[in-house]
């Protein structure tokens, strides 16, 4: 499809300046020869309907969680319900200035106040800063408090641990707050290597960063040995909540003996992705790291709600003003609306059908295994090794040919250390008969394939486009339009 | 059975008969009992659509917002009008919820709108090189930070006490954790300080960093601050609105040009989300934090686009990745891409124009109010900074609270972030403002300042 900057011609306009009532002045006299521009930026020159047409037409070029199953793992894809759009857009929040006097955005703080409370009752964890604006920002502060928390006690640590079946994010974050990976093995049951992390846990280590469940979506059973080990030797332990929504009601990290939770809201709580962002990365923690939050935090006093600027202690502020306060609005209204039980029926049900889904499709296990033979959490990973030898189509092909099908596949080649890796989390929104649809869908291919495995190795055959050279892209580089030069408007 | 799940009883017992267990709690069995809630989570119970609606409406109503009141605060964020196709375009159910595109095949509308956000953003700073975008204008002043240690591992931050607090503090606190100094340097007259800026620059300089317009509304000469760090690398952060008619940083010898996007088609949201925008020199391509989307062509050879220089980033590159960013801000990128295609070309401009008369205007009209003062004399483009004749920043603050009750939001007091101006006001329009707002706040501005006055002597 044609781009923007290939549509429209000179002179057309979608915007039309507003009358301010100002006599207007010539630009010379306002802002200096040398800081004004002398050519305007070439952005489109499109009419409002050929605008509406190139926008409409490109986001049909989409597949989205309202139009088909979307069991990406590890990135909980659960219905976004329309209510939490309608209330972020009511004018009091939507035009709520940031630095509006607090009197006079009483409402917002005071929603703000009712979401960290609830993310403390859910984490067990008693201090929330919902500032954060993602998952891996989230981990950022967490590993930025663990370093204040440990440079106040005259301590300089120097290591994470990290499971090697961490998402990429907590490394990366590591390497960020100027901190060095140790990683960290997995045991034959798919938990943490007990041994392993008791070797590598010594003075040096400022913290251990887990997932529970893990990434291969299990639980992982021995994390109070886990917790001993790590406080043993004065670190803290740092939940990374990708993985919450299988364990809401049922389990609290703070009881697990974690000291700072990073949540999704975008995930955990129906923040809808939006096609990568927004998203918004909460964190609770324990008393012993409270003094470091972020500020601002949101007060309770006397007279109402505050935001509290006074904090010597805290590591600062990691991005601008209170955070990405439309989502929290959003998933205000989903813990308003579900209540704790209803929080909890929804870790129940995602376990569930993560667990049915898996029984389905271990019909399939001569080729589509299940990586580890144990009941799962909200979502599990699958090898497709044996599928790659007998079949000859790997993962990767599977996955292609579930498009034609008009699924979304699951995240493809992650875990790492699984072969021919997927990772399958359908959600606690999905009904049975979705689910059967899916697993049905999955034999039909692997039966295509035995017959043909040329279908699924050259799929998608439905899609907008066949298989993009990415490998071309990555060599030579065409990360924008060229435009011509075109005389001035 | 709450309303957005759909498993029935009979759903229930076919399913847990075809895993093998008895109940839902076996599938539990590897929690140890020990941690296992005894009780339900301590939260309110769950209620009604209509019901959540009329609570959040309540909470909504409590806040003042630029719907019910005359605003003119700014200080990072605007009350910018967003046209009504943008609010359109981002509930649609294709944009507003799938995730990142990693199948390009189906995802070619988003990988096409990240493609279209970056040339927009590359052709707006005059730089060769944009991101996906990152989380908001000051998260997008440290990631530069970081791109210039990863470019030449110095040791050193020079800050101009001109860029907003937040992206200051944002700053600072990461750099402290990779072990960067940042060293401030003062304003004189309004704009950074030439001399002293010159002299904070030495050769462990990794970075040196500036806003334009600065936080005071000024314009400062970034060229000539550029020329003066030949060295390190140079980093503006620009309001995206100006850039019509300010020269854009990519011909001023700036190497990373930053923002806060918000004003580009995105709501106030007491905050967030926005989105940061990152624009770059080719040279830092291969250090750039976040998504990027490149062109390319399928097996046909037909058009299409996917993510690209995926080996920076950290579901490929882990603990030697360039940054750790992952979700970052698309849906409010697609309304910055297409809030500049509605713009467009003449558009961009004519909204500059129309902001920097407003802000003259607005400043000559506050300026004739007995005992206002001007905070600097320099050229603004669309906020400027006023002193008021009191005597502190408790002072300000109660003349603001007397114009807010008379429906009238007249700006920023500056003596929280900055102590040497307590008694200033920053002032800022949108171009929603008119001749009108404007003698309405030089009216309640007068009226409380006399007031103030009363009060003092009484």
């Amino acid at each position: 499809m044609k781009t923007i900057f290939e549509r429209g011609a000179a002179g057309r306009r979608a915007f039309v300046p507003p009358r301010s009532g100002v006599e207007p002045r010539p630009i010379e006299e306002l802002i200096p020869d040398s800081a004004r521009r002398r050519e305007p930026p070439r952005l489109p020159e499109v009419s409002e309907p050929e605008l509406v047409r190139h926008y409409v037409n490109l986001s049909k070029r989409n597949f989205d969680l309202d139009s088909g199953f979307y069991p990406l793992g590890s990135c909980t894809m659960k219905h976004n319900p329309r209510l939490h759009e309608r209330v972020a857009a009511l004018p009091g929040n939507a035009r709520l200035h940031p630095l509006q006097d607090p009197a006079r955005a009483q409402g917002a703080l005071e929603l703000m106040w009712n979401l960290q409370e609830a993310l403390a009752a859910v984490s067990g964890l008693p201090h929330v800063s919902l500032q954060p604006s993602a998952g891996s920002h989230g981990e950022l502060a967490g590993l930025l408090l663990t370093r204040a928390y440990h440079e106040d006690r005259g301590e300089t640590r120097t290591k994470v641990l990290t499971p090697d079946t961490a998402h990429g994010t907590n490394p990366a974050t590591v390497t960020m707050a100027g901190l060095e990976v140790v990683k960290v093995g997995t045991a034959a049951d798919g938990g943490v290597d007990l041994d392993d992390l008791r070797a590598k846990a010594d003075e040096d280590v400022a913290c251990l960063m887990l997932t529970n469940p893990n990434t291969l979506g299990l639980f992982d059973g021995r994390i109070e040995e886990i917790a001993e080990v790590v406080h043993g030797v004065g670190a803290t332990l740092y939940y990374d909540g990708a993985n919450l929504n299988a364990v809401m009601g049922i389990v609290r990290p703070g009881d697990m003996g974690f000291d700072i939770v990073h949540f999704n809201l975008h995930k955990t709580f129906t923040q809808p992705h939006g096609g990568g962002g927004p998203g918004s990365g909460p964190i609770a923690c324990s008393d012993r790291i409270e003094p470091y939050l972020m500020t601002p935090r949101v007060v309770r006093g006397e007279d109402g709600f505050d935001l509290d600027y006074e904090r010597p202690k805290s590591i600062g502020r990691l991005r601008g003003f209170q955070g990405n306060y439309g989502t929290f609005v959003r998933a205000y209204a989903y813990i308003r609306s579900l209540g704790g039980d209803g929080l909890r029926e929804a870790s129940e049900v995602a376990v569930l059908n993560a667990n049915y889904l898996k029984a389905r499709l271990a019909e399939l296990a001569e080729l589509l295994p299940a990586a580890f033979d144990r009941a799962c959490a909200h979502e599990f990973c699958l090898s497709g090794a044996p599928m790659k030898r007998q079949l000859g189509i790997g993962t990767l092909d599977l996955a292609k040919r579930l498009l034609d099908h008009g699924y979304h596949p699951p995240t493809i080649y992650f875990p790492l250390l699984v072969e021919e890796a997927l990772l399958v989390e359908p959600t606690e929104t999905e009904t049975k008969e979705t689910l059967d649809a899916f697993a049905e869908a999955i034999a039909a291919i692997l039966a295509e394939a035995a017959a043909d495995p040329e279908v699924a190795r050259t799929a998608p055959h439905s899609a907008p486009v066949r298989r993009l050279d990415e490998a071309g892209a990555a060599r030579r580089p065409r990360i924008r339009q060229q435009l011509d030069r075109t005389e001035d408007p | 059975m709450s309303r957005y799940t759909a498993i029935t009883e009979a759903d229930r017992e076919a399913m847990l008969e075809a895993i093998g267990v008895a109940s839902v709690a076996d599938l539990f069995d590897a929690v140890p009992p020990a941690l296992r809630m005894g009780s339900g989570l301590d939260l309110p119970e769950g209620m009604a659509e209509q019901e959540v609606f009329a609570h959040l409406r309540e909470l909504a109503e409590r806040n003042v917002s630029a719907e019910s009141e005359v605003s003119f605060l700014g200080a990072g964020m605007y009350d910018a009008y967003v046209p009504a196709l943008i609010d359109m375009l981002v509930e649609r159910s294709e944009f507003l919820t799938p995730y990142t595109p990693y199948q390009p095949e189906i995802s070619q509308g988003g990988l096409q709108v990240m493609f279209e956000y970056q040339t927009a953003i590359s052709e707006l700073t005059a730089l060769p090189v944009s991101n996906a975008s990152v989380y908001d204008g000051p998260s997008a002043l440290a990631a530069a930070g970081y791109v210039a240690k990863l470019a030449n591992g110095r040791g050193r931050f020079v800050v101009s006490r001109g860029v907003h607090p937040h992206a200051r503090q944002t700053l600072a606190t990461l750099a402290r954790g990779y072990g960067i100094e940042v060293v401030e340097t003062p304003l004189r007259d309004g704009i950074t300080d030439g001399d002293a800026w010159r002299e904070a620059i030495d050769a462990d300089t990794a970075a040196v960093f500036l806003q334009q317009p600065n936080f005071l509304g000024a314009i400062e000469d970034v060229a000539a601050l550029a020329a003066a760090a030949a060295e390190p690398v140079v980093v503006c952060s620009c309001d995206p609105q100006t850039l019509g008619v300010l020269r854009p940083p990519g011909e001023c010898g700036v190497e990373i040009a930053v923002g806060e996007g918000q004003t580009l088609g995105n709501r106030l949201d007491f905050g967030g989300p926005s989105f940061g925008f990152f624009a770059a020199s080719e040279d830092h391509l291969r250090r750039m934090p976040g998504r990027i989307a490149g062109e390319t062509v399928d097996l046909d050879g037909n058009r299409g686009f996917v993510l690209t220089l995926q080996t920076r980033e950290q579901h490929i590159r882990r603990e030697r990745a360039t940054s750790n960013i992952c979700t970052s801000q698309a849906l409010n990128a697609l309304a910055g891409v297409v809030y500049l295609s509605w713009l467009g070309r003449r558009g961009i401009v004519e909204l500059g124009e129309l902001l920097a008369t407003l802000a003259a205007h607005t400043r000559e009209r506050l300026l004739e109010l007995s005992g206002v003062t001007a905070l600097h004399e320099q050229p603004v483009a669309r906020e400027f900074a006023v002193r008021l004749p009191v005597a502190d920043l408790a002072a300000v603050r109660r003349v603001v609270d007397r114009c807010q009750a008379a429906g009238v939001n007249p700006g920023h007091p500056l003596g929280g972030e900055y102590p040497e101006y307590g008694d200033g006001l920053l002032v800022a329009l949108s171009e929603q403002r008119t001749a009108a707002d404007v003698e309405l706040l030089a009216t309640v501005l007068g009226a409380a300042l006399a007031a103030e006055r009363e009060g003092a002597v009484a």
